[in-house]
């Protein structure tokens, strides 16, 4: 065991784990500055100048307001489970990073449930929002987490069986290889990525994936303009930053498994010295995952929000009976072939 | 290594288990009961068994689990009952059931030779894959099938005039 953490794999292992962490929490910080630049241009809005170079400290400032900010926990609420909540939902959103492959030999560790393994770490992560809206012991935190844990069942369901048939084609559930089976091109010049394989299920995990992590046009939970702000009204300086950590986490791990699955995970074009081959293929992972997030910027800030029932109809009567359609056909082409 | 482990995440299954009956709040039982299951599919990789490990915890602990809490919040039972306890005689016969059991596991186990876990994945879900669609596939159907009779039973139930 000794001989084991002084070796040079556990060093290796540490050293990354170090890096993916701290590169996600960096990434968690710019996003949000991110997001406030996008949405402010869509809207014809300068957005944010003032700190920094194009306001690029305003994550920096912020992240000091949060510091040192007073902790408010209110009187009437259940004062275990209101600071445990926002651990509930910020570990899990984080620990989904531990199985993703950046690079070729850039991913903590590749479990043969690699894609389960996420699926599981993101269901729990609902907790945190439920028990974060009853512990606050308010009336529009409790409806924000019911509406949540409602439309996150419903979601989390076709979110899944959307990746079944990507998961019946590559054979595995591996993360890292479902990207290795999708190296190859077709006639040369088109990447052999599954979005050409399945093109629906594509759609349908895009759809569930942003209703999965709560952003408009699906962030029912929160609807300011009718619930405040929804399990979080009662939360502020760091308890609330770690939500919104857990939140923006979530986007990535959701826009970075949409990578892997459908757009090939870190293969792209590949060119220079052997130091710049080292560097690219994580280059295109992240550029991946950032078009991804960009999207979602974009749709929050152009989409109307959804009705409650018109959100629960969609998810039963339209998203599970395409994502069960989906498997069909394509199991019955796989038997065919 | 995997010894301290399966101790550890033996003593929070148990333990957890043990705080389930103890609360007197349903909610603090049900988040329990998660933690529960959660320790227990520690055990399932444990006894590599992975596939069934990453089910455990997306079943049982993220998909009923929550629609529990949901209930739980849904209907905001009171923290504790009033009057006298109904069942306050139960644990009179309780104890000695309870020791009586405990008399009979730790005799079935004082004999049983302790099994090694597999070297390789048997867990796997190809493995799994195959004994239950190949194997097994009459039990399967015949679970589902019942499954499904359950279901429509509980709608029938609930929505008295269809």
């Amino acid at each position: 065991m000794i001989a084991y953490f002084t070796s040079y794999d556990f060093g290796l292992v540490l050293l990354k784990i170090i890096v993916i962490f701290a590169g996600v929490m960096n990434v968690v910080g710019l996003l949000s500055w991110v997001e406030r630049k996008v949405m402010a241009r869509v809207q014809m809005r300068p957005g944010p100048t003032r700190v920094g170079p194009f306001g690029l400290l305003q994550p920096l400032a912020d992240l000091l307001k949060f510091v040192f900010k007073e902790e408010v926990i209110p009187l009437q609420a259940n004062t275990f489970l209101y600071i445990a909540a926002p651990l509930v939902s910020l570990i899990p959103a984080f620990l989904s990073f531990a199985v993703v492959p950046f690079g070729p030999s850039f991913q903590v560790t590749d479990l043969s449930v690699g894609l389960l393994f996420i699926f599981a770490v993101t269901s729990l992560g609902i907790y945190g929002i439920v028990l974060g809206g009853w512990a606050s012991n308010s009336k529009y935190p409790l409806m924000g987490a019911m509406r949540s844990s409602a439309q996150m069942i419903s979601y989390e369901l076709s979110l899944t069986l959307s990746v079944v048939g990507v998961v019946m084609i590559a054979n595995t559930l591996s993360l890292r290889e479902l990207v290795v089976s999708q190296e190859s091109t077709w006639f040369g010049f088109i990447p052999r990525w599954y979005v050409f394989l399945q093109p629906l299920a594509f759609l349908i995990y895009v759809v569930s994936g942003v209703a999965e992590t709560n952003r408009l046009p699906f962030d029912l939970a929160e609807s300011e303009q009718e619930l405040v702000a929804g399990w979080h009204t009662e939360y502020s300086s760091m308890k609330f930053l770690m939500f919104m950590m857990a939140e923006y986490a979530n986007m990535i791990a959701v826009s970075s498994l949409a990578t892997i699955l459908f757009l090939g995970g870190w293969n792209g074009p590949m060119f220079g010295p052997p130091l710049l081959q080292m560097v690219l293929p994580i280059l295109w992972f992240v550029l991946k995952v950032g078009c991804f997030i960009f999207f979602y910027i974009l749709l929050r800030s152009t989409i109307p929000r959804f009705r409650y029932d018109q959100l629960m109809r969609f998810g039963w009567k339209v998203l599970l009976p395409l994502a069960l359609a989906n498997i069909l056909v394509t199991s019955f082409v796989l038997a065919i072939i | 290594m995997i010894q301290l482990l399966f101790f550890f995440f033996a003593a929070v299954a148990v333990g957890a288990a043990i705080n389930v009956l103890a609360q007197k709040h349903v909610l603090y039982s049900a988040l329990s009961l998660i933690l529960m299951l959660t320790a227990m599919s520690v055990l399932f990789i444990l006894l590599r068994a992975d596939f069934l490990a990453m089910i455990q915890i997306i079943v049982y602990a993220g998909a009923i689990m929550v629609l529990f809490t949901f209930v739980i919040m849904l209907l905001n039972l009171p923290t504790e009952e009033e009057g006298s306890d109904p069942l306050r005689w139960l644990k009179f016969i309780g104890i000695p059931f309870v020791l009586f059991f405990l008399f009979l596991i730790v005799g079935t186990l004082w004999g049983v030779e302790p099994l090694r876990a597999p070297a390789e994945l048997v867990g796997s879900p190809a493995a799994i894959g195959t004994s239950l669609f190949k194997d097994y596939l009459l039990p399967f159907e015949v679970t589902s099938l019942l499954i499904l009779i359950a279901l429509v039973g509980a709608v029938i139930f609930a929505k008295k005039d269809l």
